[in-house]
């Protein structure tokens, strides 16, 4: 698509953001409601030279992308929560072997089939705990259409800066509803893309020790193994190899928080000044929850609202700054309270209550606001 | 202690220092994996002599189990150790982004047969230009000897005092699927072996080589018929030296010719099994049909 305003649906703005970084490689399996950005990649890729395969399962596109990603191409999946889950085990894969490639996950209404065509905000826990083992993943959390477009872009970014999988952590809703798309001009957003390791890298002590991704057949006898390895990559067991790397994984993602922070990705505020409640949301429901500070801020109550745009890692200091002299914190999710634990833990000092929804509906902002009235904190 | 270095003939220096790495391998003594990597090693150094091939095109892909460690971390290349039964899932990505690799997938009988099985059918039916050696070893090896999708009726395995199944015959399995190259070999036959490879690799296709391979640590058991036959003495031989014993028993009668190749054929239990090669055909394959979108 060219740069300037579009109506799209939140799948094809994020298939658009997944062209526009770069992406040359899709593998998937069909599953709504990730259907809409399977489809446009399938149409987009061929038009730029790319590949786009449709899988058995979602077994093998987690699998085929990773071989992608090594191959030398930005390599990307779409799936739902069913076919998340079959994924868990090749992501684990992914981190262990510091391999960039995006999954977009629309998450519905579960568990299980569960209400198969309806979102839910329900896999935000298996996106940081699923995979077994010990990680720490890069979650984006878009609100709207052209978040769709921008952090998909982004996780393309925070993969190829960091190698490692990123997870676009959408929903139903916004993957499905149309609003405006403004595409910015190339030059207008900057693009991280792989350097070439030439034979001065060719040493594969320092190969692993780096955020560069050497690829295949440039003649650097790579080793690449899910098992515990030494930094040359050959198999080894012992505590303090594994140890170095599961250390040296959790150190890249404390630089990612960081690097989040700086550029402004990892939440955003209104009317925070001097509230002393404060709701919280990310995702679909960040929208009817904005619209119940709205109406609450027009009452001439003192409510604050904080949106996460990542919700792994946490933004936990930033978060903790914030809400350093608020009293009360509304969470607002589609779930039974997941993300409530997380922000009960990091604002210790406040009351921290959840507005759960489930079912596969979207909260009304009513029922936000009703909740906060009722618990007399405005 | 430290074990002595074993003095190199001039051929095993040539091909440790030019195909090899990380030797000594982990295997048991005797096990079919070693006469594989050797007939893999040969094939390549003839392909990449001839200026057939490069080597910094070839791509080792394996899955989990003891024949996935013929390539990693002993092949000296690009090496990709995957998951579980996935290694041609993840062969699949790797050949599709860069299709100028020359990749070769290693995976065992409960790797490629059972968890990756559809994993395998599928990449058949794509036509995918990749070579599949497939170590049937007729069990789980690197697990204790566990029942697989290949091991014979009726033996005994650590999971079953009587295997109650009947197995796959995995190369009538893949051809059936759409595979465009099909041979079947036993370790005994290692210049086939080595003749097999050459021709996979530059097989425009789907090329599935099934290798059916000694375990003597977990499967000398399954060769129960081939045992009543020995004298005292040679069974007590048998028990001290397993592998090369069962490698005689891989040993087929021949049987004719087919696409230019002599067949055999062996007994496994009470079943025969043919050797040879038994598809070479050309048709589209999934890159050409991809590229084809580009217009
Ligand atoms: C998902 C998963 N399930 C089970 C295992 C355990 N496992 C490791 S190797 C193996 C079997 C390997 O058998 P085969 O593929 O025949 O290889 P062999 O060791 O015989 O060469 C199993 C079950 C695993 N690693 N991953
Ligand atoms: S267990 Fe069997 S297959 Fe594995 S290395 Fe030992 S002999 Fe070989
Ligand atoms: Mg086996």
């Amino acid at each position: 698509m060219k740069a300037g305003l579009h109506f799209v649906d939140g799948g094809t703005a994020c298939a658009e953001g997944a062209i526009f970084a770069g992406c040359q490689f899709f593998a998937g399996y069909p599953i709504t409601p990730a259907t809409s950005i399977v489809e446009w990649m399938a149409e987009r890729l061929p038009q730029v030279k790319g590949y786009y395969l449709q899988l058995e399962d979602e077994i093998a596109s987690m699998a085929a992308i990773i071989g992608a990603s090594w191959a030398g191409g930005k390599a990307m999946t779409a799936t739902s929560g069913p076919g998340f889950s079959l994924m868990q085990e090749n992501l684990g894969y992914a981190y262990l072997t510091e391999t960039p490639v995006v999954l977009v996950d629309a998450q519905r209404s579960g568990p299980s089939t569960g209400q198969a065509t309806m979102p839910g905000q329900q896999d935000i826990m298996q996106a940081r705990f699923g995979t077994h083992g010990d990680i720490t993943p890069i979650a984006f959390s878009p609100w709207s259409v052209q978040e769709m477009f921008d952090f998909t872009i982004q996780a393309f970014n925070y993969a190829e800066r960091f190698r490692t999988p990123t997870l676009v952590m959408t929903d139903g809703e916004v993957s499905y509803m149309r609003e405006p798309l403004t595409i910015p001009k190339r030059s207008e957003v900057s693009i991280i893309n792989r350097e070439r390791l030439t034979k001065k890298h060719s040493n594969p002590e320092e190969i692993f020790l780096r955020y560069e991704m050497p690829k295949f057949g440039d003649g650097h006898k790579l080793l690449v193994t899910g098992s515990a390895h030494r930094p040359t990559g050959v198999r080894d067991y012992t505590p303090r190899f594994h140890r170095a790397t599961i250390e040296w994984l959790f150190e890249k993602n404390r630089q990612a928080g960081l690097a989040l922070r700086e550029e402004g990705l990892d939440l955003e505020t209104a009317h925070l000044e001097s509230a002393k409640t404060v709701v919280l949301s990310f995702g679909a429901s960040a929208r009817p929850a904005y619209q119940a500070v709205q109406t609450a801020q027009k009452q001439g109550h003192d409510v604050g609202f904080i949106r996460l745009k990542t919700l792994w890692p946490l933004p936990e200091s930033h978060l903790l700054e914030l809400t350093k002299s608020v009293q009360r914190i509304f969470v607002v999710e589609m779930n039974m309270g997941m993300m409530v634990n997380e922000i009960a833990r990091v604002a210790c000092h406040a009351e921290v209550h959840c507005v759960p929804k489930v079912a596969g509906e979207v909260h009304h902002s009513n029922e936000i606001l009703d909740q906060i009235m009722e618990s007399g904190a405005a | 202690m430290k074990e002595p270095e074993p003095r190199l003939g001039k051929t095993q220096q040539y091909y440790r220092e030019n195909y090899l790495r990380n030797l000594p391998n982990a295997f048991c003594a005797g096990c079919g994996n070693g006469i594989i990597l050797n007939g893999f090693v040969r094939a390549v150094d003839e392909l990449i002599s001839a200026k057939e091939i490069q080597h910094q095109d070839i791509l080792g892909v394996s899955g989990i189990g003891c024949s996935a460690w013929i390539p990693s971390p002993h092949f000296q290349g690009d090496t990709l150790h995957t998951t579980h039964g996935r290694a041609i899932a993840f062969a699949t990505g790797a050949k599709v982004m860069n299709p100028k690799l020359r990749v070769v997938v290693f995976t065992g009988d409960g790797d490629g047969a059972a968890i990756g099985g559809n994993h395998l059918i599928h990449a058949a039916r794509r036509n995918i230009p990749m070579t599949v050696i497939l170590v049937n070893n007729l069990n789980y090896g690197m697990t204790g000897g566990q029942s697989a999708p290949t091991t014979p009726l009726h033996v005994q395995t650590s999971t079953y005092p009587q295997h109650p199944e009947a197995p796959f015959d995995l190369t009538e399995l893949v051809s059936g699927a759409g595979a465009s190259y099909v041979a079947r070999w036993t370790t005994f036959y290692v210049k086939k072996i080595i003749a097999t490879i050459k021709e996979a690799l530059l097989h425009p296709g789907f090329a599935f080589i099934e290798i059916i391979s000694q375990c003597p640590t977990y499967a000398a058991r399954f060769l129960t018929e081939f045992q009543s036959t020995l004298s005292s003495d040679e069974r007590e031989q048998f028990k001290r030296h397993p592998g090369a014993w069962m490698l005689k028993a891989l040993k087929g009668k021949k049987t004719g010719e087919g696409l230019g190749q002599p067949r055999y054929e062996i007994a496994l239990k009470d079943k025969m099994i043919e050797l040879g090669v038994f598809k070479r055909e050309r048709r589209p394959t999934l890159i050409e049909h991809l590229q084809a979108l580009w217009g």
